[in-house]
């Protein structure tokens, strides 16, 4: 129970608004040497995690050519295309994209999307600009900050919600491994069906939310409270 | 053969550009910014061969620059305005192309290269077929954008530091993570966490322990900060023992409703810093919570369903 210290440790941090980097290395410290290893032991054991965990920051490789697009305007341009779809709002956009990311996900195409790829350099602008010529007016801050975090969020919900409906995605491979070690056999096809009725209610719960946003973004517009 | 090991070399020398770069840009923090982007250069370009300890000394280093604030002294901003909208209009809708090659090249590399087999050898590393695609496709878009622009040669390396440097420690914090899992795992938190939910939880009632269940799997997963961590230790303390022994339910109800409970969990917690945390930095939003409060209130609706959920179908 000692190397509970090491989350009351996280806790702190993140209340205290220490910087992350550093609440998560104490952190990691703290649970080591609780945990019975040595200082050396503890260090070595993550910096072995470190090293074997790079791939997730390999992500960062696109940031030259999203760069060099971004200075060339491409989010001038994302913006451009949403001044012309007339019938756009933030709302509805975010929905298509919705739709789109969750459906391409639950076929194990997980690679169309993400934050750096996609919501920052195109859907981000786009949802802004929907906003903006829906409400005939530049965005107050808290109503940009706002789109742009629901852009954020629509990309993390819907591949959450959708990739458990492809048999080959790691989590349905951990439940199948788990479920096997302890002797129940498990086919993947028959864990995923059971992420359908789930991925159906996040539509839905989507599909609300995003209709309030756009009546939120229209009672800002209309000179209403900015937050 | 496209091996992982190319990849890493590739965003090795990457951050290595940053890190020169910044020590020549004016600013105060340069010196700073510079050291960090070294530290993970040599973390990408030598990892494998440097030792364990050594790269935790580099993983304590780049905490220790984060923690002393000096990476957020602003770096210089974009390019003008002006600028970006004549550019604009000159290459209208052909900009989206490059952007657009990224997911494509990476989808189509995870679907067809990977099968791929030139002179007896696949072309992609086997088993990492998916990473390599995505650093295939961010070469493809960087090639694709230079073509099209032809910007001066330090222009791409230059545009990539800015919006490395407006993401920030923020981007390593992910693979940090990821790391403290494993700390977790090997010194034992999981198990103590496992053991506290377990004393407080009411599993004499089949719909009390799916409730446990449930709720039990995001709170976990908000503190571990990936459900793949919480699953294995909820499901061996209440999963398995409880809804499926004890009251006779079906374990892949169970099992894939459980998992997706603890994704409601993720939406809360800025210890899944790669969905909560990063597109606050790369979004710039003001509030570091921004994202996370956005998502609560479908964290919490989603939880309840799935507890209805497995209430009714766990138990069919």
């Amino acid at each position: 129970m000692l190397v509970l210290l090491a989350v009351a440790v996280l806790a702190a941090g993140f209340m205290a608004r220490l910087n992350p980097l550093l609440t998560v290395a104490a952190a990691a410290v703290v649970a080591g040497l609780s945990g019975g290893l040595g200082p050396v032991e503890t260090i070595s054991a993550f910096g072995r995690a470190f090293n074997d965990n790079r791939y997730i920051s390999l992500v960062w490789l696109v940031l030259p050519a999203i760069g060099l697009l971004e200075r060339a305007g491409l989010q001038e341009r994302a913006r451009d295309l949403m001044a012309r779809a007339r019938a756009a709002t933030a709302g509805r956009l975010l929905l298509v994209y919705f739709v789109v990311r969750q459906l391409t996900a639950a076929l194990g195409l997980t690679s169309l999307g993400g934050q750096a790829q996609m919501v920052r350099p195109l859907i981000a602008p786009m949802a802004e600009a929907a906003a903006e010529r829906h409400a005939g007016a530049p965005l107050p801050e808290a109503a940009r900050a706002l789109v742009r975090a629901q852009a954020a969020a629509t990309d993390n919900i819907a591949v959450f919600f959708g990739e458990d409906i492809f048999i080959a995605v790691a989590s349905i491979l951990l439940i199948k491994g788990f479920l096997e070690q302890n002797g129940i056999a498990a086919e993947p096809l028959s864990l995923s069906v059971w992420a359908m009725p789930t991925a159906a209610v996040a539509l839905a719960v989507h599909a609300a939310r995003m209709a309030r946003l756009d009546r939120r973004l229209k009672r800002d517009a209309a000179g209403g409270p900015a937050q | 053969m496209i091996s992982l090991a190319l990849a890493y070399r590739l965003a090795g020398l990457m951050f290595l550009a940053f890190a020169a770069l910044s020590a020549r840009a004016p600013g105060a923090g340069r010196w700073s910014r510079s050291a960090f982007w070294a530290l993970v250069a040599a973390s990408f370009l030598a990892g494998d061969q440097i030792g364990a300890f050594a790269n935790g000394l580099i993983v304590l280093a780049l905490a220790l620059i984060a923690g002393s604030g000096r990476l957020d002294l602003k770096p210089p901003a974009a390019a003008p305005a002006a600028e970006r909208r004549a550019s604009a209009e000159r290459f209208g809708d052909r900009l989206f192309l490059p952007a657009l090659a990224i997911p494509a090249v990476a989808v189509f590399g995870s679907l067809v290269l990977k099968r791929v087999i030139l002179a007896g050898r696949p072309l992609l590393e086997s088993g990492q077929a998916t990473l390599v695609s995505l650093a295939l496709g961010a070469a493809t878009a960087l090639v694709a954008a230079v073509v099209m622009l032809r910007p001066r040669p330090l222009t791409p390396l230059a545009e990539g530091l800015r919006l490395a440097d407006t993401v920030s420690w923020a981007g390593l914090l992910p693979q940090v993570l990821a790391a403290l899992g494993a700390v977790f795992a090997l010194s034992g938190v999981g198990r103590a966490v496992g053991e506290l939910i377990g004393l407080v939880a009411p599993l004499g009632n089949p719909y009390g322990a799916v409730a446990a269940y449930t709720v039990g799997m995001a709170l976990f997963t908000a503190i571990m900060g990936n459900a793949f961590a919480a699953f294995p230790v909820m499901t061996a303390a209440v999963g398995l023992p409880v809804i499926v022994g004890r009251f006779g339910g079906d374990p892949a109800a169970m099992g894939a409703i459980g998992m997706l409970s603890g994704f409601c969990g993720t939406l809360t917690t800025p210890m899944a810093a790669n969905f909560n945390v990063v597109p606050v930095a790369l979004l710039e939003l003001p509030d570091r919570w921004a994202v996370i409060r956005a998502q609560l209130p479908a964290a919490g609706l989603l939880l309840a369903a799935n507890t209805l959920l497995m209430a009714f179908l766990v138990y069919r």
